[in-house]
């Protein structure tokens, strides 16, 4: 569905667009992140890395890119949004380059340099061609169907490290799982928008509960259940949590019906017992979160969980500085799954701190451009990418922090991997989209004439297109 | 719509505080522990990851640090390894620290809150100092003298400063390098399997950790034990003890090596070494006087340390009468170390008072600012210091005419007591050759060294002589550097 609008704001209302603030904020992410890279060449050799200024310049022009095509089509866009993932992704880049030093055989930094450059140029293009966000309602189907082929193909392709969520083709790796988040979540904010007051107001009463008729709900479970099937398949049952946390929050949103909730947690309990009980490689990720030192007293040696902890333990309050940790003690997936422990270690708990915050901060950008926006499409999307980045970091923070059982999943930014990056990339700039809608002059209706005005639970047409 | 979304937020507000709430439990709270987990690697790789602060013997580092480039990084070295290896100890990235190394740990590795500038601040960020240097109170020529005397056979030697408590002297022998042990690996390995299956023990500290009949050296307990209880008022008086000595309770017969024991005088019995003499007045003070008197000089106390432990000497609480006399003349179920016995002659040495013996004279800071300083300390009053003068004139004696001639000094004044001591089943083992001594320089107000020397394979003939042969000789070159050392400071 496309809606003429005018972009300029009406005669006499002057809205600050605060580009400005934007270029000034993104001076100090590119200058924090610099900084780090410095203070680990500083810490590890005792002289700044002879390439810090190329990587200032590099993470700089990036970021200068990046603004420019915000300025230019999204000149309303929240400007918290971009600064926020230019840190984090340049944080990322520093913590991976100080565990390059520790691991010779190695070296990550430089593709992730590459797959970051890649996730910007996505971000301009979803910037530039992306007028409106609500064109997307119209590819809900096509959303749905895309993810689910993303979601399969990997089964096709050789398991790496017990699950089978990997495309390899010649030397690069992709998790096209990952990119299936998006286009769920775009999916599932068409529906809930296009059905929810059928999803909320028609249907049978079964006690206090009221349901609604399975012509409704029917589709939206089955795409979700075999969504989730295909990741159990795969072993990926951290995406397969963060699809069930989506969903639940969106039906939740839509509908307003609390008893949702309820019903999901029941559902989700038991099937993660079931899962956790039978399935040995999840099992064993249980048995180590209900008790990570059991290796330890067996004699075997601490395990990645333990080592983790001992790492997080080991920052303290202000950490030993970057560069000066001991988190390549966890061993593999030190740059992936654990890289969080680095942060913990090297900047303590101040600085692990400053990061929840940084996210926290671009989820509640995320959640205000929803509560902004007038359309409930885009408000249900702006509340699914926002989600999507809150149950990441909580999921896998809370797993390396032995909260939660530790299922396999990026950090969204920080961690190397490559569709990752470009993924949360891609979320950002429609986040920066919805946000530009959001804070956008709204035009006037009677001005204009074409666009109804939406006003809450005004249901939304289904399929327009 | 708007409330459920002010709802979610408010969920992902919790999950929020969750995460934070975990991390503050994980990384303030428990983070002690987690620390203090054996598994943790970090302490290990924090604690090698500086060199260690340098063990310092008069004036200069007896110890090193080589880069490994291994995760246990710094890696200690030797000057003089076997010669310093009873005094320092090693420092292992596998096997761990003994003694020095063991005792000054938290200085040397740069744990010692004492040694950050602000140790509130350093506690909070827990950061690491460079390791501070341990300054010993062995003077290197009495430590070479030592070593060289002993020349590779087993056995040990401690030097005292009798006024101070002084440790000038450290000696094990056969010693070992310490370095062999720094580091990780196969090697390492190899050479703790090699060091520890010897038959000759060489990482065994025999100076403060073996222990050994004291044989005849512990006729000056005994001897300071009858003056003190008055058992004796005149030591040259007839003692009225018949030769040979019937063991009270037994037709066992104690015999002399020495002439003339038979009623001799204490002066005699000391100068001679007389077994019937000094048995008869171990038995004359009674079980409750002898007890008492040797655990004044130190006997049976478990909490020695200088810093290092020492093992305890012994001396029964409860024996037979007979058991009483072997006791008293350094046999039965008495042992000393060779610090204990050390620690006897500086008694002697120092109007009857023992200055509790130390080996680390200050700690500092890499910079070189004092830390903390060992002050001089009474350990005992181990006998009265006109009893102390008596004994002094009866060991002088001793070297000057008696068993002890092999040890004096021309131009000193040199009291000693020889020792040989059985031992094994039905005494068939090779006889332990002892010798405690002290000496004075002539014009100064005190003595300026005692010294103890054990030498455990004696090849000298099975009489006390043996003492005075193998052991005299080794305690007079340790003295004789000790008063060139003296003089030399006096100027």
């Amino acid at each position: 569905m496309t809606t003429p609008r005018t972009d300029a704001p009406p005669p006499g209302v002057r809205i600050p667009k605060r580009r400005g603030v934007e270029l000034s904020l993104l001076v100090c992410a590119v200058l924090i992140s610099v900084s780090g890279y410095a203070a680990v060449g500083l810490a590890r050799s005792g002289a700044v890395p002879p390439d810090a200024a190329r990587y200032g310049a590099g993470l700089g022009l990036l970021a200068l890119v990046a603004h420019l095509a915000v300025r230019f089509r999204a000149p309303y866009a929240d400007p918290l949004l971009l600064p926020i993932a230019v840190l984090l992704n340049g944080l990322g880049l520093v913590l991976i380059y100080r565990l390059d030093l520790e691991t010779p055989n190695d070296q990550a930094a430089a593709t992730q340099l590459v797959w970051s450059t890649l996730g910007v140029a996505l971000f301009i293009v979803v910037v530039l061609l992306l007028r409106d966000h609500r064109t997307l309602q119209g590819y809900a189907y096509v959303s749905v169907a895309a993810a689910l082929a993303l979601m399969i193909l990997p089964i096709f392709f050789p398991a790496v490290n017990g699950a089978k969520i990997w495309i390899r083709i010649g030397g690069l790796s992709f998790q096209p799982g990952e990119f299936a988040k998006i286009l769920l979540a775009v999916f599932f904010a068409a529906y809930l928008a296009a059905n929810r007051n059928a999803l909320a107001y028609t249907g049978r009463r079964i006690w206090k509960f009221q349901f609604p008729t399975g012509r409704v709900l029917g589709p939206i479970v089955a795409i979700w259940l075999l969504s989730v099937g295909v990741l159990v398949l795969e072993r990926d049952l951290g995406t397969s949590l963060l699809f069930f946390g989506l969903f639940v929050i969106m039906l939740y949103v839509a509908t307003g019906r609390t008893g949702w909730i309820a019903v999901g947690l029941v559902l989700a309990s038991a099937g993660a017992f079931l899962v956790g009980s039978l399935e040995p490689h999840v099992h064993s990720r249980v048995e180590d979160w209900l008790d990570p030192f059991a290796s330890i007293r067996a004699g075997e040696g601490p395990g990645q969980l333990a080592q983790s902890l001992f790492a997080f333990a080991a920052g303290g309050m202000l950490g030993t500085g970057l560069g000066l940790g001991h988190s390549v003690l966890i061993g593999f997936a030190v740059k992936s799954d654990f890289i969080l422990a680095t942060a913990g270690e090297e900047l303590g708990l101040v600085g692990l701190t400053a990061l929840f915050l940084l996210y926290a901060l671009l989820v509640a950008r995320g959640y205000r451009a929803g509560l902004s926006l007038r359309d409930p499409f885009g408000r249900l999307l702006a509340i699914g990418l926002a989600s999507i980045v809150a149950l990441q970091v909580f999921v896998i923070a809370g797993g390396v922090m032995g909260l939660i059982p530790l299922t396999g999943m990026a950090m969204p930014f920080l961690a190397q991997g490559g569709s990752s990056v470009v993924t949360n990339w891609v979320i950002v700039a429609l986040l920066i989209r919805v946000s530009d809608s959001a804070r956008a002059p709204q035009p006037d209706s009677a001005d204009t004439g074409t666009l109804a005005p939406v006003r809450e639970d005004t249901p939304f047409r289904e399929g327009a297109s | 719509m708007i409330r459920y979304i002010r709802r979610a937020a408010a969920l992902c507000l919790v999950l929020l505080a969750a995460l934070l709430v975990n991390a503050a439990r994980v990384m303030v709270f428990e983070a002690e522990e987690l620390d203090d987990n054996p598994a943790n690697r970090r302490i290990a790789i924090d604690r090698y990851a500086e060199p260690r602060g340098e063990i310092v013997v008069d004036g200069k580092p007896v110890t090193g640090s080589r880069d490994s480039g291994q995760q246990l990084r710094w890696e200690r070295t030797y000057r003089q390894g076997p010669l310093y290896a009873p005094v320092t100890g090693y420092a292992s990235q596998t096997y761990g620290t003994t003694l020095v190394e063991h005792a000054e740990d938290s200085v040397l590795g740069g744990t010692d809150p004492m040694l950050a500038p602000l140790p509130l601040w350093n506690d909070l960020t827990r950061g690491r100092q460079p390791g501070g240097d341990v300054l010993t109170t062995v003077r290197a020529p009495m430590q070479e003298a030592a070593y060289r005397g002993l020349d590779g056979k087993r056995g040990a030697v401690v030097a005292i400063e009798p006024s101070s408590g002084r440790i000038l002297a450290l000696v094990s022998s056969p010693s070992y390098d310490p370095g062999v042990l720094s580091g990780t690996g196969r090697k390492v390995k190899d050479s703790w399997k090699r060091l520890n299956s010897s038959p000759n023990q060489p990482m065994l500290n025999r100076a403060l950790r073996s222990t050994y009949p004291p044989g005849s050296t512990f006729k000056i307990v005994t001897a300071a034990a009858a003056l003190d209880a008055g058992v004796v008022r005149d030591v040259d008086a007839p003692t009225d003890t018949p030769d040979p000595f019937v063991l009270p309770g037994t037709r066992q017969v104690l015999p002399n090596e020495a002439k003339g024991c038979g009623d001799a005088s204490l002066a005699y019995a000391i100068q001679w070494s007389c077994n019937t003499v000094m048995a008869g007045l171990g038995v004359e003070v009674g079980l409750a006087g002898m007890v008492d008197a040797v655990e004044r000089f130190g006997f049976n106390d478990t909490g020695l340390r200088v810093p290092s432990w020492v093992a305890k000497s012994n001396f029964d609480r409860a024996m037979s009468p007979d058991q009483l006399a072997q006791s008293s003349i350094g046999q039965f179920d008495t042992t000393a170390t060779p610090l204990q016995m050390a620690m006897v002659a500086s008694a002697v040495a120092n109007h009857g008072e023992i200055a509790r013996p130390y080996l680390v004279d200050r700690t500092t800071t890499s910079g070189g600012t004092t830390v903390d300083r060992t002050g001089r300390r009474t350990y005992r009053q181990a006998m009265t210091p006109s009893t102390a003068v008596q004994l002094q004139r009866l060991m002088v004696k001793a070297v000057e005419e008696g068993t002890g001639t092999n040890a004096a000094i021309p131009g000193a004044r040199v009291g000693g007591k020889t020792g040989t001591a059985q031992h094994g089943f039905g005494n068939t083992g090779t006889p332990y050759a002892w010798f405690i001594a002290w000496a004075q320089a002539e014009g100064t107000a005190q003595p300026a060294v005692a010294v103890a020397v054990v030498v455990e394979d004696a090849e000298a003939s099975r009489t006390d002589i043996s003492g005075g042969g193998s052991a005299a000789p080794i305690a007079r070159r340790v003295m004789e550097e000790a008063l060139r050392l003296e003089a030399e400071a006096r100027g």
